[in-house]
């Protein structure tokens, strides 16, 4: 019996070959994901590759966000990098800096003859990633926003209504005290503390992160997050940190684990917590919008978004770029992006799939499921709201986590943790400005 | 009477010289030119371009305080993860050494730790310090603790050098068990029989002799402290919080893997490289005199 499934196993082999041999493209796409999301990609790939018989699409993971970026700068270095590489929008303008290794997707788009329309995608999404001559560099993949969400039976269990209106953090605040009041010992937890308390507070009320449009307008950029505005934000963050009704867990996402288990009340946490928090909440949760100060700048604006792209790298032959250009249609195509959507709480990055959506009838079977998407698309971004492009952001965040945690701790007060801030960050955005000039 | 063996010829002694030399041309000398020729440009990340800046990379990082800083946290990093290593690992040798039963039982689980890797080591500790699920937070909590090394930069701090010197406890032990076997007993019975106790014989004798071994766990502890405990602080603190627990080498990494800064990242390892040069120069300049062979 073995050995007739050995002899099977060689005579099918030998059989199948020639069909595999039949002169497939390869096309490499490096990626971040593990787990669920990591399980999603591979299927959209397979669906890809099922749809077509002239490329086949290797998907492969590289580490987290900053490791895949690692790994995609290494090879290129070394001469062996993949045709799409995905980059989080931390990377965002080492990536556009570096013209000489990557090509702009609406060129790979042109040359591949795939249909290619800018205006299809959500303009808060598209700006991030386009150009100043408005041509798009790279394909938005997955993009999420933050959003508020709300443990009900915990504001029950302390005695608070679950309808009360926290559109503001003046609301918020008045809330905090009262489940304090009523026993909760984790009233408020966030994730992400820079991007959503600093990054995309500074959008949502229309005040600049960085001067020249928050480095749109050229890399002579330098940090200005020691506005009023944030300032007052932090200054209240940091009294709720000290009267234990803001708890700090981390600097990435671990507060989740504490929002998931029931134990606070308020989380604020990207749109994409969505698939997480579905899955292990045994308790009444939903999702409201982020709040905004009533009365600062002019909150609210539009949220920015986090998440990553897929950049063509430079350097491979034209029917690789055919077969990159047709792969990345396939996932911008409204079904593909509706379906990713409604799976993983990422935002649909196109108007269409955004409608395709609604149409389903997803937003009316999980509630709360839209509001990022409102929340995004409200207003027309403005130069503060179109999203970040700094270069060495990801140590920029570094040192903005650093002054958070003392503010958090007591050890400093918010203005003079965020012109820290600026004097530490102000540097590493010249250095970046002298490598690329 | 020339009594030392020679080589006849050079053919010979080369061959058996090469290897070594060949090796460390290629995994040291090389790479090590490299980072001096790199420091003294800033390229960007892709390698597309590189801009000459002379010793521009070495003024920005000595005029950055949090740089400076850095010193003065590997400095004590690095002192502390050599005592917390080297003290309970000449403890548990002498202890082992005088166990008549179970000796070989109680060495091989001594030596265990020291197969764990740094990185993994750190998510072990960082595991059973986690300020929401570890146990030891917990049962600190409720003796009234508030742990939280999240915040707290000395907490940090203690975390990763214990997370960092329990693996090396096991391969200190090591060094200091075989340095204890080969202590003569004629010598330690001639002072047992003259009256001097157990402790008295270990100042006075024991751990004179154990001296070369001492000097070597030192040397080679302070380079494991500069250089590998890498993977701990990375999976435990990330250097935070507040650049609490950077150390230089960290710093290497994140200037040069995070911000993608490689022109900075060569000037701090060269500086690295003087630096230990230095430590260890003067280590055996100067600690190596108290040495008795």
């Amino acid at each position: 019996m073995k050995k007739f499934s050995v002899g099977a196993l060689a005579v099918s082999t030998t059989l199948l070959s020639p069909l595999a041999a039949h002169a497939q493209t390869e096309v490499q796409f490096w990626h971040a994901f593990t787990g669920r999301l990591g399980e999603l990609v591979a299927a959209q790939v397979e669906d890809f590759n099922a749809s077509q018989d002239n490329y086949t699409v290797v998907q492969s993971h590289k580490g987290n966000y900053s490791e895949t970026l690692n790994a995609g700068i290494a090879a290129f270095r070394a001469g062996e990098q993949p045709q799409i590489l995905m980059v989080f929008e931390v990377g965002t303008a080492t990536m556009m800096a570096a013209s000489g290794a990557t090509r702009p997707v609406h060129e790979v788009m042109a040359a591949s003859g795939a249909a290619f329309d800018q205006d299809a995608y959500i303009g808060a999404v598209k700006g991030y990633y386009t150009s100043t001559d408005g041509d798009m560099l790279s394909l938005p993949f997955n993009a999420s926003t933050p959003v508020l969400w709300v443990n009900r039976n915990a504001f029950e269990a302390a005695g608070v209504d679950p309808d009360t209106d926290l559109s503001t953090w003046q609301n918020v605040g008045e809330t905090l005290t009262a489940l304090q009041a009523g026993g909760s010992t984790c009233p408020l937890v966030t994730a992400w503390q820079s991007w959503i308390h600093l990054e995309n507070f500074s959008a949502y009320h229309d005040v600049p992160f960085a001067t020249m449009d928050n480095g749109f307008a050229g890399l002579d950029t330098e940090l200005s997050v020691n506005g009023p505005a944030q300032v007052a934000h932090l200054t209240a963050m940091g009294e709720w940190a000290a009267d234990g009704k803001f708890i700090y867990t981390g600097r990435r996402n671990e507060g989740g684990a504490n929002f998931r288990a029931g134990e606070c009340a308020l989380f604020t946490e990207s749109s994409a917590g969505y698939a997480g928090i579905k899955a292990e909440a045994k308790f009444d949760f939903d999702v409201r919008p982020l709040p905004y100060w009533e009365g600062v700048g002019s909150a609210p604006q539009n949220t920015i978004i986090g998440g990553a792209s897929l950049w063509v790298m430079e350097g491979h032959e034209a029917d690789e770029y055919k077969g990159a250009g047709e792969f990345l249609s396939f996932l911008s195509s409204s079904d593909v992006q509706a379906q990713w959507h409604q799976d993983t709480g990422y935002l649909p990055i196109t108007a269409e799939a955004s409608a395709a959506t609604k149409a389903s009838g997803f937003y009316e079977a999980n509630v709360g499921t839209e509001v990022a998407v409102i929340q995004m698309t409200a207003n027309a971004p403005t130069a503060n709201s179109n999203g970040l492009r700094l270069g060495s952001f990801d140590q920029i965040r570094g040192i903005i986590d650093e002054e958070l945690e003392a503010i958090w701790a007591g050890d400093k007060s918010a203005q003079e943790a965020m012109d820290s801030v600026v004097a530490r960050g102000n540097p590493l955005l010249r250095r970046f400005e002298q490598a690329n000039k | 009477m020339e009594k030392r063996v020679t080589f006849k010829g050079w053919l010979l002694p080369l061959c058996l010289i090469a290897p070594q030399v060949i090796v460390s041309a290629i995994f040291f000398f090389y790479p090590a030119a490299q980072a001096v020729w790199q420091s003294l440009f800033i390229p960007d990340p892709f390698g597309l371009s590189m801009q000459w800046v002379g010793l521009g990379n070495f003024e920005y990082l000595l005029s950055d305080p949090y740089y400076r800083a850095s010193f003065l946290t590997t400095g004590i990093f690095s002192i502390l993860v050599t005592l917390v290593s080297m003290i309970p690992a000449l403890f548990l040798a002498v202890v082992a050494d005088r166990l008549i039963k179970g000796a070989g039982a109680y060495r091989t689980m001594l030596i265990w730790p020291y197969a764990v890797a740094p990185a993994i080591a750190g998510v072990l500790w960082l595991f059973m310090f986690n300020t929401r699920v570890g146990v030891v937070s917990w049962y600190l909590g409720n003796l009234g603790y508030d742990w939280n090394h999240v915040l707290n930069g000395n907490e940090a701090m203690g975390l990763v050098v214990v997370s960092s010197s329990w693996g090396r406890i096991s391969y200190n032990f090591l060094f200091f068990f075989a340095a204890l076997q080969s202590v003569p007993k004629s010598v330690i019975e001639a002072a047992a029989i003259d009256g001097a106790r157990f402790w008295k014989r270990f100042w006075t004798i024991v751990l004179p002799l154990l001296s070369p071994t001492t000097f070597f766990l030192l040397v080679v502890n302070i380079v494991y402290a500069f250089f590998e405990t890498f993977g701990v602080i990375h999976t435990i603190t990330a250097g935070g919080p507040q650049q609490s627990t950077t150390i230089l080498v960290y710093k290497v990494f994140s200037d040069g893997f995070v911000g993608q800064d490689l022109g900075s990242s060569a000037a701090q390892s060269v500086i690295l490289l003087v630096v230990v040069g230095a430590l260890t120069i003067f280590q055996f300049k100067f600690v190596e005199r108290r040495v008795h062979y």
